[in-house]
């Protein structure tokens, strides 16, 4: 029982300290995810004035270990050694509880041994005691019975025999006594007549004692008889268990001797010291009583009570079968060994009683005192337990049990330790190993713009030197093949171009301008790029623009355009009939009106040819799906148009197993597809992250064999909203379309095709013109128009009505003849290809045969020409495209004064010749010192161009300083004379920076020193004209 | 020699200078500068060139002669260099110009009077060919035909 009550216990505890360690560990692993709640955890502790110590402990620990991760992020080996030591402390800390617990288990057991010894031995000497004591009162009863009835009765009443009897039926009252004698003092003077009277002699003890003859040996008769003496004391009554002592002369032995002069003296009963008895030749020890002849005072001298002693009654004790015999009624007896002992003298003990058998050194023994009643003898009881104490096994169990429980708590703790070291380390290589393909990343991107760049020098080179082998003398054949060379080249370029922006965008450092521009005519470039590719192949192009799409946008139209020309590059690379179609709404349009996708029927679409459902390309836009506005993320745009560009085709569509991945870089939908059309597949993987760019999302619907329709949304800003804030009229192709000599006619479109009408309306209406679409010539659909007020003054026509409708068409041309010949309808027709009508295209013709062409795909400045030349206006914008800019530029330039700033004299030199042969008045000067003092405000400059990189002042540094005067002089100046335009105006004066490296000096740091812009050294026409026409175009304005 | 055997001579001439990169797009585009208001604009400009030229490749060598090279200066002049050589579109220049700073940079005397003397001898073989080509354009004129090509 007592087992199990400490089982139960150390399981309690051992549990506990598990609790505790796992409070621990997780207070560990939480304080590192949390670390402020510690500190929160102890200011309530101790505000809850939780007097522990022990938490104290506790959290300091923790706040330790919080301690030693910090360290640890910082430096490992310090952290390792710490939580190394703390589990070597733990380890030993918990040897030495179990330790602890061990010895004071074993303790609490010796103890409880000893206890019980003490307990057992006392049990046993007291037990002894008071046999002994009643023995003894016995003793002395039997004492007074012989000085009453022998001594007080003459004659005697009492003889051997009666004695023998009494004594032997009132033996169990002396349970220790083996037996009583008697005996009487007989005086010398007496002896004789004592002899006769008994009929025996006095027999002598000494011999007997000296000599000690065996029991069965003994003979009373042969005894000698005692020698003459002062008196004797010859035993005269014995129990029958010691009649062998009748006649012995007390007074002879030694130690009854000395028993019996002490016995009379003291008149109380005496112990001999313990001595072999005669005849059973045991161990024993002789109580004697004296018996006097009267009753004495109990204050009689020693010499009265010598005077009155009549006997002595001796009873005899044996003392180790009696012991023993008293021990067996104990039923523990085994357990311990007991020795009695007579230490009346000390030195030399005499031993009456030792039940060991052997002498085990067993040191734990206790001493009992026994007091017998003889004050001049002294008797011991040593108690001493018969086998050693049992092996501690219980104390083992459990010590070790907690050693090994904290050996498991430590082992978790290394485990865990070691675990979040690798883990930390598995870490922190992840993370090297991360920077490093990064950087690898990097690195490759870097190498990708490095070598496209270096590609394209030569490139540029070799497209020159093809240009001018142009402009030599070649026959046909050379012409064809330097032609073909330079086609390649261009394709090579604009590869080289696409895998450098697939550069940029991995290294991020692709950036978006936001300059004005007209949507519509960046679509018109697009359309006319693939329109000699359309026209070969037959295919159907057109564009439309909604009519609430603002007019000038604010974005980048370089970026915009890349997006739709790859798209429609696409759409026309896999379209071999039927259209490619770019729509282009307001996002808003789209999710208010369903009417604008409703060409699902073959009938609705441009060509005829069935398209898949445009809906389906923009399902998956965020914008649509949510009810969020449309642009959130760009707070800067401050009056955001959203617009949704489709691009459709009826080409052959994209196989479903390569749909989801023709946005991944360089990937095409088959190995045979490059063969076949060529390209890298990254154009789709840049249009996706331009239109990321653009804050906006592409999608795409696409059926096999039916066609492809893609769908991008873009943000751009409303490009009225601020003009101030850009330049005014930065494109001039406007100029050309908006020009107001069609303004206020009236065209009659014929098309029985709605969306193509659409189309068509769109790009006649963009001249200012008035459109009505009606969809055949039946008279009575137009004669309604006709016979109105409304004077028509064209009549656009699709080229299959000219072919087809041949039943009405005459009906129709003569009416128009009768009408009024002098200022007919000019008729047009609408055509898709090319070879049929190249002939008659722009002769203008009587009406009866073939009629003017318009060639598709329509662009406003297309018809525009068309009409100019069948119509008679003089065409005023006939210039080439490239022209343009430069005549522009020439515009812009013509008698301004330029300041030219360069170190280089050569550079000088040269770009002073390029800005004189645009008119410009140029002054150069070669220091930046030399440019701060010459552009003093107010300025007689109309701007400055200046180098970068000069020695002393740099350009960054001299427009800094420029800047700095002019802020200083209008601050003077400019409020007084602010309302005057001049001096107003003088008080900035543009500076562009002049660099070889555009790349290096990046636009940012330009704005930042406060110039305007930057143009690569040597000039380039087009960059010069944009970055010029900035300023310049807004000051003429 | 008459004019059209001149000019395909100039033609030819000027198409080996394309080639062997000699020159580049920008000499094109110098020449495009050239009208009637500025008839000597390529010339000048390449004369100043020249001179410009000549007068860094003596610096050069003077700096580079020092006991300790400055090199600081000497990257300025080849920095010079290479702008000048770069708007007249004599690219073999610019070229070593490039590899000169690079060299420069790394602090290499060797080195850079290896460019220097590369830089010499591509100086020496320019001059001679814009002269060839001068010269041609002279004879063009003086025979009568177009002022430039």
């Amino acid at each position: 029982m007592n087992l199990a009550r400490v089982l139960v216990f150390s399981l309690k505890v051992g549990r506990l300290i598990w609790i505790i360690c796992w409070w621990l560990v997780s207070m560990i692993s939480m304080n590192w995810f949390l670390s402020g709640g510690i500190m929160d955890l102890r200011t309530s502790f101790l505000s809850g004035k939780m007097p522990l110590n022990w938490w104290e402990m506790v959290l300091g620990k923790i706040s330790l270990i919080h301690h030693g991760y910090n360290q640890f992020i910082g430096s490992k080996r310090v952290s390792k050694t710490w939580w190394k030591k703390l589990l070597y402390t733990w380890v030993v800390g918990t040897g030495i509880v179990s330790m602890w617990v061990f010895f004071y288990m074993s303790s609490q057991a010796a103890e409880k041994r000893k206890e019980m010894l003490v307990s057992m031995c006392d049990e046993r000497a007291r037990m002894l005691q008071d046999q002994f004591n009643v023995s003894l009162n016995h003793v002395q009863a039997i004492s007074i019975l012989i000085s009453t009835f022998h001594h007080g009765k003459i004659p005697s009443a009492i003889d051997q025999r009666t004695f023998a009897r009494y004594a032997e039926r009132t033996a169990f009252e002396r349970p220790l006594t083996s037996g009583v004698a008697y005996a009487v003092r007989v005086l010398h003077s007496e002896r004789e007549q004592f002899e006769k009277h008994q009929g025996w002699t006095i027999k002598r003890m000494d011999i007997l004692e000296q000599k000690p003859v065996h029991k069965d040996d003994y003979e009373p008769e042969a005894l000698e008889p005692s020698p003459v003496q002062e008196e004797y004391a010859p035993v005269i009554f014995a129990q029958d268990t010691v009649s062998h002592v009748i006649s012995l002369d007390l007074l002879s032995g030694k130690e009854d001797r000395d028993n019996v002069l002490r016995a009379r003296a003291s008149g109380k009963g005496v112990l001999t010291a313990p001595f072999r008895l005669i005849k059973t030749n045991r161990l024993g020890v002789i109580l004697t009583f004296a018996v006097y002849k009267m009753d004495l005072p109990s204050n009689a001298t020693p010499n009265e009570r010598i005077q009155a002693t009549a006997g002595y009654i001796g009873g005899i004790f044996h003392i180790q079968s009696l012991v023993e015999k008293l021990l067996q009624q104990l039923a523990t007896k085994q357990t311990i060994d007991v020795t009695v002992l007579d230490t009346t003298n000390q030195s030399y003990p005499i031993s009456m009683y030792d039940s060991s058998s052997n002498t085990s050194d067993n040191d734990l023994s206790y001493v009992s005192m026994l007091n017998f009643g003889d004050p001049l003898r002294k008797h011991e009881m040593h108690c001493r337990f018969k086998e050693k104490a049992p092996w501690p096994l219980l104390e083992m169990a459990t010590s070790t049990g907690i050693l090994v429980i904290a050996l498991l708590l430590g082992h978790i703790f290394h485990a865990t330790m070691i675990r979040i070291a690798k883990v930390e380390d598995d870490c922190r290589k992840m993370m090297e190993l991360k920077k490093r393909a990064e950087a690898a990343d990097v690195a490759k991107s870097q190498f990708l713009a490095t070598v496209s760049h270096e590609i394209r020098t030569p490139m540029n080179g070799v497209l020159g030197m093809l240009q001018m082998l142009m402009d030599t003398d070649l026959d046909v054949t050379q012409q064809d093949y330097v032609r073909t060379a330079q086609e390649s080249g261009k394709a090579l370029v604009s590869l080289i171009n696409e895998v450098l922006d697939q550069a940029k965008i991995e290294s991020g450092k692709l950036e978006l301008e936001a300059v004005q521009f007209d949507l519509r005519a960046t679509l018109d470039d697009v359309l006319s790029l693939f329109s000699g590719k359309s026209q070969e192949k037959g295919v159907e192009l057109g564009v439309y623009v909604s009519d609430r799409v603002p007019k000038i946008l604010i974005g980048d139209p370089g970026r915009f355009r890349q997006i739709i020309t790859n798209l429609m590059g696409n759409s026309i690379k896999f379209t071999d009939r039927g259209h490619v179609f770019v729509t282009v709404y307001l996002i808003e349009e789209v999710m208010d009106s369903i009417d604008v996708e409703t060409e699902s029927s073959p009938q609705n679409t441009l060509s005829g040819f069935l398209v898949p459902k445009r809906r389906l390309s923009w399902s998956k836009f965020r914008s649509f799906s949510q009810e969020v506005p449309i642009c959130p993320s760009v707070s800067s745009i401050s009056d955001p148009i959203n617009l949704i560009v489709s691009v459709e085709d009826t080409g052959e569509g994209i196989p479903l197993e390569a749909q989801s991945r023709i946005f991944t870089p360089f990937v095409q939908v088959g190995p045979s597809i490059s063969r076949t059309h060529g390209g890298t597949g990254i154009g789709l993987s840049i249009s996706k992250y331009l239109v990321g760019l653009m804050n906006g999302e592409i999608g795409f619907v696409s059926i096999p064999q039916v066609g492809s329709t893609f769908t991008f949304t873009a943000v751009f800003n409303n490009g009225h909203s601020n003009l101030g804030e850009f330049g005014g009229p930065q494109i001039n192709t406007q100029s050309i379309l908006s020009t107001s000599e069609f303004h206020g006619m009236t065209a009659l479109l014929v098309d029985p095709r709605p969306v193509r009408a659409k189309l068509s309306r769109y790009h006649v209406q963009r001249l200012g013109i008035c459109v009505e679409v009606v969809p055949d010539l039946t008279y009575g659909s137009w004669s309604v128009l006709n016979c109105g007020m409304v004077k028509i003054d064209m009549i656009l026509m699709e080229e299959e009505l000219w072919d087809d409708s041949s039943s009405s068409l005459p009906i129709f041309l003569n009416h128009l003849r009768d009408n009024d010949p002098g200022a007919a309808p000019k008729l047009f027709l609408l055509t898709n290809s090319v070879s049929s009508s190249r002939t008659s295209n722009g002769t203008t013709t009587a009406i009866p045969s073939k009629p003017a062409v318009i060639t598709k795909p329509l662009r406003a400045s297309m018809i525009a020409t068309s009409l100019r030349r069948v119509m008679g206006f003089r065409n005023r914008t006939d210039l080439r495209n490239g022209e343009t800019s430069r005549l522009a530029l020439r515009n812009l330039l013509q008698g301004r004064k330029i300041l030219v700033v360069d170190d280089n004299d050569v550079n000088l030199k040269v770009a002073a010749g390029a800005l004189k042969k645009y008119g410009a008045d140029v002054v150069c000067e070669n220091s930046g010192s030399k440019a701060i003092s010459l552009l003093k405000p107010p300025h007689q400059f109309d701007a400055c161009f200046m180098d970068i990189q000069m020695p002393v002042i740099d350009g960054f540094e001299a427009t800094k300083r420029i800047r700095e005067a002019e802020r200083s002089f209008s601050g003077e100046y400019g409020r007084g004379n602010g309302s005057q335009d001049g001096k107003a105006v003088n008080c900035h004066v543009p500076i562009l920076a002049m660099t070889a490296d555009v790349i290096q000096a990046t636009h940012e740091e330009c704005i930042q020193c406060g110039m305007d812009g930057y143009v690569s050294k040597p000039f380039e026409a087009e960059q010069l004209y944009r970055e010029v026409s900035r300023f310049f175009a807004s000051q003429t304005n | 020699m008459d004019v059209a055997q001149l000019k395909r001579q100039l033609i030819a001439f000027t198409e080996l200078l394309y080639r062997e990169g000699f020159l580049d797009e920008q000499f094109n585009q110098l020449q495009q500068l050239q009208d009637e208001n500025n008839p000597n604009f390529v010339a000048e400009v390449v004369t100043l060139f020249f001179e410009d030229a000549e007068r860094i490749l003596n610096e050069l060598a003077n700096n580079l002669d020092q006991q300790s090279v400055d090199f600081k200066k000497v990257d300025a002049h080849v920095h010079q260099l290479k702008g000048s050589s770069s708007s007249i579109g004599a690219q073999r220049i610019q070229r070593v110009c490039i590899i000169f700073r690079t060299v420069c940079n790394e602090k290499n005397v060797e080195g850079c009077l290896k460019c220097l003397q590369q830089l010499k001898h591509e100086y020496a073989l320019m001059k001679s060919k814009l002269e060839t080509l001068f010269n041609l354009e002279q004879q063009i004129l003086a025979a009568g035909g177009p002022p430039s090509i």
